[in-house]
């Protein structure tokens, strides 16, 4: 569709927040492409209650920023309320002020972004509120993932609130794991995820178990998104999910 | 934090999102953003809204009573594309605009009436992280 992406320039020299990258491009291009703003648009159809979406580490905000701009474009509605939770608070205001910024210019048809929660994952939503669950996760294979205590301080030799948005721990699904295990709670009756994966993750198992019952139930699964094959592989894909 | 998201979210604690969300806000500084009317938008919205708890937030924070049960709208006439509806219906609508979605919560805390845990809000930005003893 050729989407303006959303201006991210004023977080370029934080370091502490995930820039914008292949992954969250990734994402803006199959939101916005032909098949899937029309899936959106067909299974979100009015007369229905405001969708409301959910993004799971937003980082710059770019994803969200996005939805938010663009909510009559992908959904053919524009009352779409945006939400994003984030484990770091930088990426939190960071993502506030993305959203913001694009908006300043935006056309008449954006959304309302709501707020950025300082939070781990979902933890912190009503269950069976989201329905549109965006989640571009830390899907790098690591030794082991960063944790954090209540005010944010890592334990250990982590480097911190950067590791966090890439390191994902074994076959780099330590932290997808936990989101998938929570769908049946956080996805509502209508309710869509879009979950990224990399080559490493091992896609066509996860969806086997997640289309076999492994997850609270048989999720119907669609890949949505690709980027191109790199010596045979998939380098990334985004998965449709959906009871 | 926008008063709409505070009736989307609960306890980060497991064991107390099984009981009724709980939350209440404690020693809150508003702040109030001028954001486009929709009654559309706020048509599509209201359906969403969990009104015991939204008549217990706006209480907190010192708001005049809500009615006593969720006001039910009238369907749109044909042609009323915006959702406008009788003179009633936009007062309402825009009274509430004014209250879930350009208020805000600025500073204070959110503190769970089942465990007392206490979240504290910053700048406009709610911390729901645990210590790790709690997760």
């Amino acid at each position: 569709m050729g989407l303006p992406t959303p201006d991210t320039s004023h977080l370029d020299s934080d370091e502490s927040i995930y820039p914008p990258s292949e992954d969250s491009y990734l994402l803006l291009d199959t939101l916005s492409s032909a098949s899937e703003s029309a899936y959106l648009a067909s299974h979100f159809a009015s007369p229905s209650p405001a969708p409301l979406v959910l993004e799971i580490g937003p980082g710059s905000g770019i994803v969200t920023s996005f939805i938010t701009t663009f909510a009559s474009e992908i959904f053919g509605r524009r009352d779409v309320l945006t939400l994003a939770a984030d484990v770091n608070p930088a990426a939190c205001s960071g993502t506030a002020q993305t959203v913001g910024r694009n908006l300043k210019d935006a056309e008449k048809g954006h959304g309302i972004f709501l707020d950025a929660l300082w939070v781990d994952l979902d933890s912190c939503l009503r269950g069976g509120e989201v329905d549109v669950l965006v989640f571009n996760p830390p899907y790098v294979p690591t030794e082991s993932v960063p944790v954090f205590d209540e005010n944010g301080n890592c334990k250990g030799e982590s480097e911190g609130m950067i590791e966090a948005a890439w390191a994902g721990g074994k076959d780099g699904m330590e932290v997808t794991e936990r989101v998938l295990k929570g769908l049946e709670r956080c996805l509502s009756k209508r309710g869509v995820a879009y979950v990224l994966f990399c080559a490493q993750n091992r896609v066509q198992e996860v969806i086997g178990r997640l289309e076999g019952g492994e997850y609270g139930r048989n999720w119907k699964c669609d890949i949505v998104g690709r980027t191109g094959k790199t010596a045979g592989w998939e380098k990334l894909c985004i998965v449709r999910i959906t009871r | 934090m926008k008063l709409l998201t505070a009736n989307f979210i609960t306890c980060s604690v497991k064991s107390c999102q099984s009981v009724t969300p709980a939350l209440s806000f404690r020693d809150a500084e508003l702040a109030r953003e001028e954001i486009d009317f929709s009654p559309l938008f706020l048509r599509n919205i209201l359906p969403r809204i969990d009104w015991p708890l939204l008549q217990r937030t706006a209480k907190e924070l010192g708001f005049p009573a809500l009615p006593e049960t969720k006001p039910e709208l009238s369907p749109i006439a044909e042609g009323d594309e915006e959702g406008v509806g009788s003179e009633e219906e936009q007062k309402l609508l825009k009274e509430l605009h004014s209250l879930l979605l350009e208020t805000s919560v600025q500073s204070g805390k959110l503190v769970c009436a089942n465990c007392g845990h206490e979240y504290p809000i910053s700048q406009g930005i709610a911390n729901f992280l645990l210590p790790n003893h709690l997760v």
